[in-house]
């Protein structure tokens, strides 16, 4: 894949920080708005698909180190099942922190209110662990699908073997 | 507090756990990430047997996943449960002991077998998933979560199913498998959303009370049945079984064996506990005798032929899984007919699950000793092999105990359970006993095949390098093999205690209902 004009490229570099920023806003809010976990994380992972269209593969797979994306996956997936078995002394799953005071679990008044958004306990934890799986797993699809393309590249001057 | 009571999630969330965890496992090297898929089977096995305990002495256990209580069922005063829900009757426990002690046998045969190929992490984690997957859609008591479980269980077995990513059949399976599972659990979510709409609840229990026997219960239980007997591989759904458990790593195969019968777990939920009693006529139970009796036959004929090793135990699987929904479906046929299911229906029924447990263990471990035979000599075709009795005499002796446990030679457990669908179907019709006989004897004759072929006659220069396989390999076999043993040893003991209350269970909708419906605190 090559690197387009110089205009895309610069506008690209602006614009993939400010769909991290709402993949982000859209995983922080899950429980009040729509979307969540991954929903967040899949616009945030249009960040690599932006880059990797505007800059070519060549240049991307320079800089991305995949095995933090491995690592924010595995993160993500851990902290969800943590999240999952600090309920237990209850019921697995519980939400042992709504309304507990504290980071995330500030009490809702009775009445109407437009949300508010550290109240809901582990939901928001879980929708954060749950977007930052999925941030780090569809920025690796990207990637190897897109090293998946590379392999049938009928252009003739580069050739790499598959990753066995 | 006793901590029994979170069994149930506990058995779910343990393999999720070690599918999450593998990864950091897999940083300690080799002997960590060894030691990790070793135990956590392990600990997964024991809290499935611990459950099982526990469900034959308290009773039907509910688990509330996530709520104030783990047995507040109907929160508040409403009248349908709103909540994810296990629900774990003794049916479910047996089925949960069964699939756990595959998927200890597969991972101690899989840590040497795998260990040509890179990206094991990756292995552990699906494998895990696979369990997981499998566990949730035996324990669950809620269709949505059904579905879920269902669908994790099928993308780890498409990943597994392709693990071999040099052979382009592994691939080809791979994509077949993931095309048919796809559609399958389209049809199930589809059906899902008729209770749905017709019911405001997708919990089991809720929606077998408020069950009106309509139109869109007939569509959706259409859906339900054609998927779930197309996941479990039988006639003429069945395409995708030969490939993929060919195609799939051994240690998988043994596993996915498993899986299916979480299929057909739930195959029978729906028919037993879902609709029950409402189904009324007897167009169902014979649509699934049907479908049993021409797996049996059409399955151990497309056996007989095969040359590849792998592929004909894959169509043996079809044929077994005939023998199971044959006396399933007999059973069913009995619902309604107090009379018939005290003559022959529940003897059916306890055919059916003692063959299901036994089709599970030496299913697993006639693939297991194929997978062997492909690690030792590097070929699973048949006209190659020969002569490996000599260098691989623990192998042998297994696979001796496993094929004549599946041709249902008398003392072993394959017969036991076949007697009793040959008695209770011949009081149906004796054509159905006629062709389940048939079949019988058709394995019997292909089993003959292959252990002639691989492991007697004169020795192969080509083999002369072989060896036994390793240790841990062997271990993997025995787990199951000491389990056909034990259950050959003590039919009696193992249809009192294992096959009868899963066979009670099943038949006890009311029991089913109430456990989610009048709970609560």
């Amino acid at each position: 894949m090559e690197p387009l004009s110089i205009i895309v490229r610069t506008i690209c570099d602006i614009f993939a920080w400010f769909l991290a920023v709402f993949g982000a806003y859209v995983i922080i809010h899950g429980h009040l708005s729509p979307g969540g976990g991954f929903q967040g994380g899949a616009v945030v992972a249009t960040f690599m698909a932006l880059l990797l269209v505007s800059h070519g593969g060549k240049k991307l797979l320079s800089f991305v180190k995949p095995g933090l994306y491995s690592w924010a996956e595995t993160t993500g997936l851990l902290l969800f099942i943590g999240t999952g078995f600090a309920g237990l002394t209850t019921a697995f799953f519980y939400n042992f922190l709504a309304g507990e005071g504290g980071l995330f679990g500030a009490v809702v008044p009775l009445g109407a209110n437009s949300g508010i958004l550290n109240s809901s306990g582990t939901i928001a934890v879980m929708n954060m662990a749950v977007g930052l799986e999925v941030i780090g797993g569809l920025s690796l699809i990207i990637l190897y699908m897109f090293k998946g393309i590379r392999l049938y590249d009928d252009t003739g001057r580069e050739e790499t073997g598959h990753d066995r | 507090m006793n901590w029994s009571v979170h069994l149930p999630a506990l058995v779910i969330a343990v393999p999720l756990l070690g599918a999450f965890a593998a990864p950091v496992a897999g940083l300690g090297g080799k002997p960590l990430r060894n030691l990790w898929l070793v135990t956590v089977s392990a600990l997964t096995a024991i809290l499935s047997i611990i459950l099982w305990r526990y469900v034959q002495v308290e009773g039907i256990m509910v688990y509330v996943l996530g709520g104030e209580s783990w047995a507040l069922t109907l929160p508040s005063g409403l009248s349908w449960p709103i909540r994810i829900i296990l629900e774990v009757d003794a049916f479910s426990a047996f089925m949960a002991v069964v699939g756990s002690i595959a998927a200890l046998a597969g991972a101690f045969f899989s840590l040497r077998f795998m260990e040509r190929f890179s990206g094991l992490d990756k292995f552990v984690s699906l494998y895990f998933l696979l369990t997981a997957g499998m566990l949730g859609m035996e324990l669950t008591g809620d269709l949505f979560n059904f579905f879920v479980f269902l669908e994790i269980a099928s993308v780890a077995s498409f990943g597994l199913v392709a693990y071999w990513r040099d052979r382009p059949e592994a691939i080809e399976a791979g994509f077949k498998y993931m095309v048919v599972s796809t559609v399958a659990a389209m049809l199930i979510l589809i059906a899902v959303g008729f209770f749905y709409g017709r019911y405001n609840a997708v919990n089991m229990a809720a929606v077998a009370r408020m069950m009106r026997f309509g139109y869109a219960e007939k569509i959706a239980l259409v859906f339900l049945v054609a998927s779930l007997a197309m996941k479990c591989g039988t006639v003429p759904m069945h395409m995708w079984t030969p490939d993929a458990y060919t195609e799939a790593p051994a240690g998988v195969t043994c596993l996915l064996v498993a899986v299916s019968q979480a299929s057909l777990y739930g195959l029978f939920r729906v028919c037993f506990s879902l609709y029950g009693t409402s189904l009324g006529s007897s167009v169902v139970p014979w649509t699934i005798i049907v479908m049993g009796v021409l797996s049996m036959f059409i399955g151990v004929t497309m056996a007989v032929i095969q040359k590849e090793i792998k592929r004909l135990m894959a169509y043996h699987s079809v044929s077994q899984i005939g023998y199971i929904l044959l006396g399933l479906g007999v059973g069913l046929l009995a619902l309604n007919d107090p009379q018939a299911m005290a003559e022959y229906g529940f003897t059916a029924m306890k055919g059916g699950i003692f063959h299901l447990i036994n089709y599970t263990m030496y299913k697993g471990l006639l693939f297991l000793t194929a997978g062997a035979l492909y690690y030792a000599a590097g070929t699973r075709n048949l006209n190659e092999l020969g002569g490996l009795a000599r260098v691989m005499p623990h192998t042998t002796f297994m696979f001796v105990i496993a094929a004549a446990a599946i041709a249902g030679l008398p003392p072993f457990n394959g017969f036991v359970s076949k007697l009793l669908i040959y008695e209770s179907t011949f009081a149906v019709y004796p054509i159905l006993a006629v062709a389940a006989l048939v079949t019988s004897v058709l394995t019997l004759a292909s089993f003959v095949k292959v252990f002639q072929t691989a492991f007697l006659g004169p020795e192969k220069s080509v083999f002369q390098h072989v060896k036994e396989v390793p240790a841990t390999m062997l271990v993997g076999m025995s787990i199951l093999t000491i389990v056909i043993i034990g259950l050959t040893l003590f039919p009696t003991w193992s249809l009192a205690h294992l096959v009868e209350p899963a066979a009670k269970a099943l038949v006890d909708q009311a029991g089913y209902i109430t456990a989610v419906m009048g709970g609560g605190l």
